[in-house]
């Protein structure tokens, strides 16, 4: 079974993610920043394939990115760091890029790697439900990959029941009509969308992401939904205190 | 039967196009997908569209005889004149047409991106026009590179927004739009420039642009006889100029087309714009195309003198053109375009352009048969390169 399926099983209040940049701050600072995470407590994590031009980020993203790709991160490189840690770490891992990178790296040859890496779930933003079910459907069925759709507030209910269907893990919710970037307080329109979508009752886990930047957010959102990722505020921790010391961040929301 | 050239219901042209946006953009391009044909066919949009092309515009642009041009290259050659239109290009003819949609949708705030400006100046000037609100994304090198145009945009109550990511350029810039776009996705419409972006933008900017070819037919006919040229030729950037001018001929397979590329300063040098040699198939812009990366996907910068040529993708409809050969790709250097942009101005009094003068810097590539009738799309006068002229005259 999927290893995010199954910690959803035992587990369906306040997850804890993270979103980090591979490559960033440091090139080879992936495999600590995973291992420091899995030890802080953090339920699953969200490895970002750094982009040239990430539509879907914000300014923090985008400039992790930018400093990775300067550093020589590429998918080869990402691939062995996740396979170096891929007996030891036992918290589910998930990539996050954009669909040019799997495109130009070959479709099958990507699959065939995440499952060398012990990958079983993508986030691809810019790949939309019509091609996924057209094509990467079936591909990723074939490697045992399931594929994370996103919702926003403006996303119709038709269109949710939708993407519920074809979810084997969880719902990326998106906060609001907005790219990555930690925000300030989440608003009472947030919160009516929250208990909007979970109204619905929906088969797969909601995870809340792109603006949940602390504690308060994040304690806030888990009251509506299973979880929250959290990725700029993260970044930009790393930035001002290296990767020693994750576990005052960490320590900091779920403490 | 319908033409192979135009989109399929998913957005197509064979294996190039589609949307391939986030989530977060859905919604926006679903409205507009559903209501653009609607629209654009309806005659209250028609008569619009019309009467602006003509009295604010000063449409239909000439088809002049260049007769010193044409004994030079010993071809009967043809300029199709919208560099004479308002704001001094093409660009205006799509500006128009998508200001009328996004009236007819409610919209309330337009966003674009530009490079060389032009398309930024177009936009500002039909939201003048329109008393709409407007922000100009640009990159923050090409603010510096062109000035005079930032300038105009500001003038016509523009808000210009550096866009500061990446490579400081036209994709940073159109990354930028689209970033505004996915956070405001109600009151705002995003005014593409060119035959780029999620389905349905290329068809739609193909649609509005093709007035260019209809009027080339019609005036053809009139001053020859004949309305099937022997060839067509424009340079291509994203390819808004090259498939206005290509639309009305696509089918007759018997008209040549040729689309030409800045190959900067020489296609393998590194530092060139000539996306069909060097690109490959990927997704750039929400749509599927060709591009130029590296191994792993990521985007490579590319180079042109002309800001306007200065893109590292082409629209899918010339992907598909390329591909299945039913456009020729040809490239011009930047010393290329410079020479044939002095040799237009002393022999027939016209400045045009840099991009524009790409098309012109392949006459003498070509071999002309006795009589070829030949149409240069003129896509641009060369106010806004004047400094660049100046600059590099020997
Ligand atoms: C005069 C002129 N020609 C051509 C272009 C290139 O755009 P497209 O390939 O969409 O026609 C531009 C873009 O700024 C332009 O200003």
């Amino acid at each position: 079974m999927n290893s995010l399926k199954e910690l959803f099983k035992n587990k369906d209040k306040n997850l804890c993610s993270v979103f980090f940049t591979a490559g960033f701050p440091q090139l080879n600072d992936t495999v600590s920043i995973i291992k420091s995470l899995e030890v802080n407590g953090i339920d699953f994590i969200e490895v970002g394939l750094p982009y040239s031009d990430p539509l879907a980020d914000g300014p923090t993203i985008q400039h992790s990115s930018e400093v990775a790709l300067n550093n020589g991160i590429n998918l080869d490189i990402i691939f062995d760091q996740l396979i170096a840690v891929k007996d030891e770490v036992k918290t589910p891992l998930v990539l996050m890029g954009y669909l040019n990178q799997v495109l130009k790296y070959g479709e099958e040859r990507f699959c065939e790697q995440c499952v060398a890496c012990g990958i079983e779930t993508v986030i691809l933003p810019d790949l939309p439900m019509l091609e996924y079910e057209n094509h990467y459907k079936k591909l990723f069925a074939k490697y045992g990959i399931s594929n994370v759709f996103l919702i926003t507030p403006q996303t119709s209910e038709e269109r949710i029941r939708k993407i519920d269907a074809l979810t084997e893990t969880f719902i990326y919710v998106v906060a609001s009509a907005s790219i990555t970037g930690a925000k300030g307080e989440i608003s009472q329109d947030q919160i009516t969308y929250f208990e909007r979508i979970k109204a619905m009752n929906l088969k797969s886990a909601l995870i809340v992401g792109f603006g949940i930047s602390n504690k308060t957010t994040f304690d806030t959102v888990c009251k509506y939904v299973n979880g929250a990722i959290i990725g700029s505020a993260f970044i930009k921790f790393l930035e001002s205190n290296g990767v020693e010391k994750i576990d005052e961040f960490t320590d900091g929301i779920l403490k | 039967m319908k033409s192979k050239f135009q989109v399929d219901k998913n957005g197509y042209y064979g294996q190039f196009g589609g949307a391939f946006i986030p989530e977060l953009l859905y919604p926006n391009v679903k409205e507009l997908e559903d209501n653009y044909l609607k629209i654009m066919e309806s005659e209250e949009f028609q008569k619009e569209f019309k009467y602006l092309l003509k009295d604010y515009v000063g449409r239909p642009t000439p088809l002049y005889l260049a007769k010193r041009l044409s004994e030079k290259y010993g071809a009967h050659i043809y300029l199709k004149r919208e560099d004479l239109n308002h704001t001094g290009a093409h660009k205006v003819n799509n500006t128009i047409g998508q200001i009328l949609i996004a009236k007819h949708l409610g919209k309330k705030r337009i966003i674009a991106e530009t490079g060389a400006g032009q398309h930024g100046v177009a936009t500002a000037t039909v939201c003048a026009l329109m008393n709409l609100e407007c922000v100009v994304f640009m990159g923050e090198v090409d603010i510096k590179r062109q000035a005079p145009n930032v300038a105009r945009m500001k003038m016509l109550g523009a808000k210009v927004v550096p866009a500061i990511s990446g490579s400081k350029t036209l994709k940073d810039a159109t990354n930028e739009a689209i970033r505004d776009w996915i956070g405001n996705p109600e009151d705002t419409y995003y005014l593409i420039g060119s035959v780029v972006g999620p389905h349905p933008y290329p068809d739609m900017v193909a649609r509005l642009q093709s007035v260019i070819s209809k009027e080339i037919r019609a005036q053809l006919l009139e001053q020859t006889g004949q309305e099937k040229p022997d060839s067509v030729i424009a340079c291509v950037g994203g390819g808004s100029n090259a498939a206005g001018a290509f639309y009305h001929f696509l089918d007759d397979e018997d008209v040549e087309l040729i689309a030409v590329e800045a190959a900067g300063l020489g296609v393998y040098s590194g530092e060139s714009a000539a996306t069909s040699v060097l690109g490959e198939v990927g997704v750039l812009h929400g749509s599927k195309t060709i591009l130029m990366q590296d191994e792993y996907g990521q985007v490579i910068e590319p180079y042109s003198l002309s800001a306007g040529l200065d893109y590292p993708g082409i629209g899918p409809l010339h992907a598909f053109l390329n591909e299945s050969k039913r456009a020729v790709f040809m490239n011009a250097t930047d010393q290329e375009a410079l020479d044939a942009a002095y040799e237009l101005t002393r022999i027939e009094g016209i400045i045009p352009a840099l991009e524009s003068a790409h098309a012109l810097a392949v006459l003498p590539k070509l071999d002309f048969k006795k009589n070829q009738v030949v149409v240069v799309n003129l896509s641009g006068r060369g106010d806004k390169d004047l400094e660049t002229y100046i600059k590099n005259l020997k």
